[in-house]
């Protein structure tokens, strides 16, 4: 279970964002560009560090400004799937997959297996020697994933997962997402702004309106309430 | 087929019809001839080396002590330069590039000057730091370390003057490289060491290649400050450059030869440095 | 472009009107010339443009088609290959000043440099010319003297060769880094130390039997349209007055 109860001072806002996500709950972040879904993401994952407040994570402190603790983001494990995916353009998808385990020093087998699996259930062992320069845009997106999950991480980040795709590989990596997330069983935030993939994905959501959380309940009920297109 | 009357009025709803001012045909007969003749300005020395030597020249010269001496100490302190350079060039020149200081104006403007500074008198300047009576110098005489005269000053005046060259073309390769790739690289479980050496130097690498050529370039045709610096030694400090100038009044012969195989290493040296820029890693797209 | 052409055109024009005498001399006579030079300018009204060098490298520009009307050699070997290239007047060449060698060292004499003996101890940073410049041939020329004298010998010579650090293309480079107290000694012409720079160097003298005696001949150009202000000129160099300003720079004239 992750809770969050975070504030920073931003140049055009105060950013404050109060909230808790269960295991194998998938939160949504929704609002406008600019209002500060992708600092919280940043925030949780330690690539920001937010001027006061507390980060915790299945019990344990990832940051907390009253006792001084700040984990740096690789001891976090923390997954994150970045929008436009952050592939490593000098690797193929195979050494991308690999690179959070080589980097946390597990061994050659424990790679080699692990590795293998996620591909194969990711559908990408046959290209695992293709750059990853050289795939399509779902085959991307599966690749990210595919890396984040691979570290078998506490929490899953995903910021517009599925931007960047065309409508049609969205419907169908909408599926996909939402099996693999489930199967990880943590919890999970996905920051978007639309409103299909909330409907598709979502169990709970926060709307963010200028850094303050302006709804915090249910997705079904976030939409029946049509809160997506409340003025604010 | 459009009628007579149609074009009419065609004419007159058009307005009147307007011819470009300039005539492209004579633009294209000035910009033509001003590359000729740059192209020929440029080419002409290059050739005239190689037609002038082609009658006194011969494999003999190859052998002369003064050429293997001035080769091979040139190819050695060229190369000694550019490993100082990038050893101590790209920590200065990643961190230039991700973070801001107090004193980075100043740092950046110290990195510039040997570019600006003529090399006379970065030769000066390195004798007045360095030399016997030097400011620190002279601490360095009481210890028994004297550097003028030696091949070490022949890489010290190198280091000086070709370091700029990989310090800005190292901090733009970094620059380019997008932050968010560190970031991933950080929330998988990597370290801000093991994340610089695996992802970042990787991506910037071309860029971090071509920068190590200049500088072994420009150390390689350094002259002005090593003369100064270092002396005039067959052996020790007389680089190919300095050979060069003094066989020239002596012995032509010496001097053509070591001139071509510069020149031919400068035909190498352009071809590496496209080479290498040639094939670049896209840049991460964001929104 | 028509203003950039026309003023290329009018400066051209202006130089080819007004005379005046340029000459190429050896940098060992740098002060003494721009006396004489001066002297000369001001006694008949046209300019005089010097261009100072080791003799070594102002014969190379010549041979390679620079312009000039005077050459000042500091070595009669420079001289003598001009003239059998056809480059100089054979009859305008005349002999005007002698000069010899001396050993500098820096005023705080760093390695403790008594006399010519103390240049083959071990460690001595010694500068001098390269062979081609007049001042390295005459001081290569010096240590052969040496090495034939029985009080030294060849063995003495090679101590002395092996402690030369840096050969330097022109005499005032020799002197500079010695001034400088970079270098232990030098190898430089008497006429090198003037007033000024014995403030920051010591003489050491070589024994006469084996100095030599520089001659410095000058000559007019094949290649010079101004042969009668050259002749002048030398006629000048060659005068009291010339001779009085080289002896004070420490030059014999002849």
């Amino acid at each position: 279970m992750l809770e969050i109860d975070l504030h920073k001072r931003l140049r055009d806002f105060d950013l404050d964002a109060k909230f808790q996500t269960e295991d194998g709950e998938i939160l949504m972040l929704v609002g406008d560009n600019g209002c500060g879904k992708t600092t919280i993401l940043n925030m949780i994952a330690g690539l920001l560090c937010p001027d006061s407040g507390e980060i915790s994570l299945g019990g344990e402190t990832l940051f907390s400004s009253d006792f001084n603790v700040n984990l740096s983001p690789e001891d976090r494990n923390v997954g994150y799937v970045f929008q436009n995916y952050a592939l490593f353009p000098h690797m193929s998808v195979y050494d991308n997959v690999a690179f959070g385990l080589k980097a946390r020093k597990h061994s050659k087998e424990e790679i080699g297996r692990r590795v293998e699996d996620q591909l194969k259930a990711a559908g990408l062992w046959e290209m695992r020697e293709t750059k990853v320069i050289d795939i399509s845009g779902g085959q991307k997106q599966r690749t990210a994933l595919a890396r984040a999950l691979v570290i078998k991480p506490s929490l899953l980040l995903l910021d517009e997962p599925l931007s960047a795709l065309d409508t049609r590989m969205q419907v169908l990596m909408r599926k996909e997402l939402k099996e693999q997330i489930l199967q990880c069983g943590v919890p999970s935030i996905i920051v978007t702004h639309n409103i299909r993939d909330v409907d598709a994905l979502g169990d709970r959501l926060c709307f963010l309106d200028s850094g303050k959380i302006v709804f915090d309940g249910e997705a079904k009920e976030a939409i029946y309430e049509d809160i997506l297109f409340k003025e604010s | 087929m459009v009628s007579s009357q149609f074009r009419q009025k065609l004419g007159t709803r058009l307005g009147k019809r307007r011819h470009t001012k300039y005539k492209p045909g004579i633009l294209r007969l000035g910009l033509g001839l001003l590359l000729i003749l740059v192209g020929a300005f440029l080419a002409l020395p290059v050739l005239s080396l190689f037609l002038k030597s082609y009658a006194g020249f011969s494999l003999q010269t190859l052998k002369d002590p003064m050429v293997v001496d001035a080769l091979s100490l040139s190819l050695f302190t060229s190369a000694f330069t550019v490993v100082v350079v990038v050893l101590l060039g790209t920590p200065i020149s990643y961190v230039n590039s991700r973070f801001d200081y107090p004193g980075k104006e100043v740092i950046d403007s110290l990195i510039e000057l040997p570019v600006v500074m003529p090399p006379a008198v970065a030769g000066i300047a390195l004798l007045m730091a360095f030399g016997r009576m030097g400011v620190l110098g002279q601490y360095m005489n009481a210890w028994g370390l004297s550097i003028a005269f030696t091949t070490l000053a022949v890489v010290v005046a190198q280091v000086f003057v070709s370091a700029p060259f990989y310090l800005r073309q190292a901090r733009i390769s970094f620059e380019d490289v997008d932050l968010v790739y560190e970031e991933a690289a950080r929330t998988l479980g990597a370290t801000p060491v093991y994340a610089f050496f695996h992802v970042t130097m990787p991506i910037a690498l071309n860029g971090l290649i071509s920068g190590a050529i200049m500088t072994f370039a420009r150390a390689l045709g350094e002259f002005g400050a090593t003369i100064m610096f270092a002396g005039n030694f067959q052996g020790r400090t007389q680089t190919m450059p300095l050979a060069i100038y003094t066989a020239m009044q002596g012995d032509l012969d010496v001097s053509l030869c070591l001139a071509l195989i510069l020149v031919a290493l400068s035909f190498v040296v352009i071809a590496l440095v496209k080479m290498f820029t040639r094939r670049r890693i896209p840049r991460h797209v964001r929104n | 472009m028509v203003l950039l052409a026309s003023v290329l055109i009018i400066s051209v024009g202006i130089c080819a009107d007004e005379p005046e005498l340029i000459v190429f001399c050896a940098a060992s006579l740098t002060g003494a010339f721009d006396e004489i030079g001066q002297m000369y300018e001001d006694s008949v009204e046209i300019p005089v443009i010097l261009n100072f060098d080791g003799t070594q490298a102002i014969r190379t520009q010549v041979e390679q088609g620079a312009y000039a009307d005077v050459f000042v050699s500091a070595n009669q070997k420079h001289m003598k290959a001009l003239m059998a290239e056809g480059l100089v007047n054979n009859d305008s060449v005349v002999l005007f000043a002698k000069n010899s060698m001396v050993v500098v060292v820096p005023k705080d004499n760093p390695a403790s440099i008594d006399s010519i003996d103390d240049l083959a101890n071990p460690g001595v940073k010694i500068v001098m010319g390269t062979k081609d410049v007049p001042v390295g041939s005459y001081a290569l020329l010096v240590l052969d003297n040496l090495a034939s004298d029985p009080n030294y010998g060849p063995d003495y010579k090679d101590k002395v060769m092996s402690n030369v650090v840096s050969q330097e293309t022109t005499v005032a480079f020799v002197v500079s880094k010695v001034a400088l107290g970079e270098a232990d000694a030098g190898f430089a012409y008497q006429s090198d130390v003037t007033s000024e720079l014995s403030k920051r160097v010591t003489k050491i003298e070589i024994p006469e039997e084996c100095n030599v005696v520089a001659e410095y001949p000058i000559g007019i150009l094949e290649e010079s349209d101004r042969f009668d202000e050259g002749e002048d000129f030398i006629n000048f160099v060659l005068s009291e007055d010339a001779g009085a300003i080289l002896e004070n720079y420490g030059f014999q004239p002849i």
